[in-house]
């Protein structure tokens, strides 16, 4: 185990997430948070999850950050600083309190790539055994998404879609 | 909102890359099947080829022109997705079941779900990419001012 890598990446992570939040140009803001899903990039792609790193670095890197500064430069670029009011009482004490309830829950979890944890016992043996022989695919993953699991991938493309289209609606309306 | 950018190493990088992005990203939605990749990554980046075209060129240059064409076709990759499963069940069997996408020059049931996954993959790369451009057209209208194409 590479302790000092996962543990500086955590930090990392933190760091860029706090920072998006409190920074005050949102300019800024927006540029960390591109860090921030690129250290999620890595944090995935460290974890085995090629796919998901990939999708991460694609939308949240380059999309995301491409539709954050086209909607802070249509909107008024001189107030992009904001107040914001002194955190309450309740969120200072309440807060690391369940941090620690979530610290004391994550002993239960399953160790990482323990092969008798839930995850690993129940469908994806069978998808692991099976999918090259049932689908011709060698990516598991894409056999997953696209065949086993293709009406979940039709609903989000239909959400996808979904937003595009409201999209269009909202902003296009004085158009025409 | 949208002008030209007017800085000469953006334009020519930018005629250089898009190109190349936009084969990578074919790359990426035909190898899906072999690598990591498939319609999600290649979908976005085959949008964000065209939104760098337009970022870079202008409302006046031919990427926007494309993609003031192109976003006309929102819709075809869900329709592409939700053909594929009809024809599946044309070919007797359930919605979105590829092993009934019956093709005279395929034998197998794995190979026809192999043929089924590309389809729908495509589906989903051209569903996505249209809709990254058509979100980017809309924010650029966010003060109103069209972008005559």
């Amino acid at each position: 185990m590479i302790y000092s890598f996962e543990i500086s990446l955590l930090i990392l992570l933190l760091m860029t997430a706090a920072g998006a939040i409190m920074v005050k140009d949102l300019i800024s803001s927006v540029f960390i948070l591109g860090f921030y899903s690129f250290l999620l990039t890595i944090v995935w792609a460290w974890l085995g999850a090629v796919d998901v790193a990939f999708v991460e670095a694609v939308v949240g890197a380059g999309l995301a950050t491409v539709f954050f500064l086209m909607t802070l430069f249509g909107t008024h670029p001189k107030d992009t600083r904001i107040r914001r009011s002194a955190a309450p009482l309740v969120a200072f004490l309440g807060l690391p309190v369940l941090g620690l309830l979530l610290l004391y829950a994550a002993e239960d979890l399953p160790k990482f790539s323990d092969p008798q944890s839930p995850a690993n016992v129940h469908v994806s043996t069978e998808y692991l055994k099976n999918s090259l022989r049932e689908t011709d695919t060698p990516n598991v993953v894409t056999a997953v998404l696209m065949d086993y699991r293709a009406f979940d991938t039709l609903i989000e493309t239909a959400v996808i879609f979904t937003a595009g289209i409201a999209c269009a609606l909202l902003l296009r309306r004085n158009q025409e | 909102m949208i002008h030209a950018h007017d800085s000469t190493i953006v334009r020519t990088m930018s005629r250089m890359l898009i190109p190349l992005i936009q084969l990578f990203a074919l790359y990426v939605l035909f190898f899906g099947q072999f690598g990591p990749g498939g319609g999600f990554a290649g979908g976005v980046m085959l949008g964000t080829s065209l939104i760098l075209g337009i970022l870079v060129f202008g409302p006046d240059a031919p990427p926007c022109r494309l993609a003031k064409k192109v976003i006309h076709g929102d819709g075809i990759g869900l329709m592409i997705f939700v053909g594929v499963g009809g024809l599946c069940l044309i070919g007797g069997g359930e919605f979105l079941n590829y092993a009934n996408l019956e093709m005279p020059w395929i034998d197998s049931d794995a190979r026809r779900r192999s043929l089924g996954i590309l389809l729908t993959q495509i589906g989903v790369a051209v569903d996505i990419a249209v809709t990254a451009i058509s979100i980017v057209i809309s924010l650029s209208l966010i003060n109103g001012e069209e972008p005559h194409a």
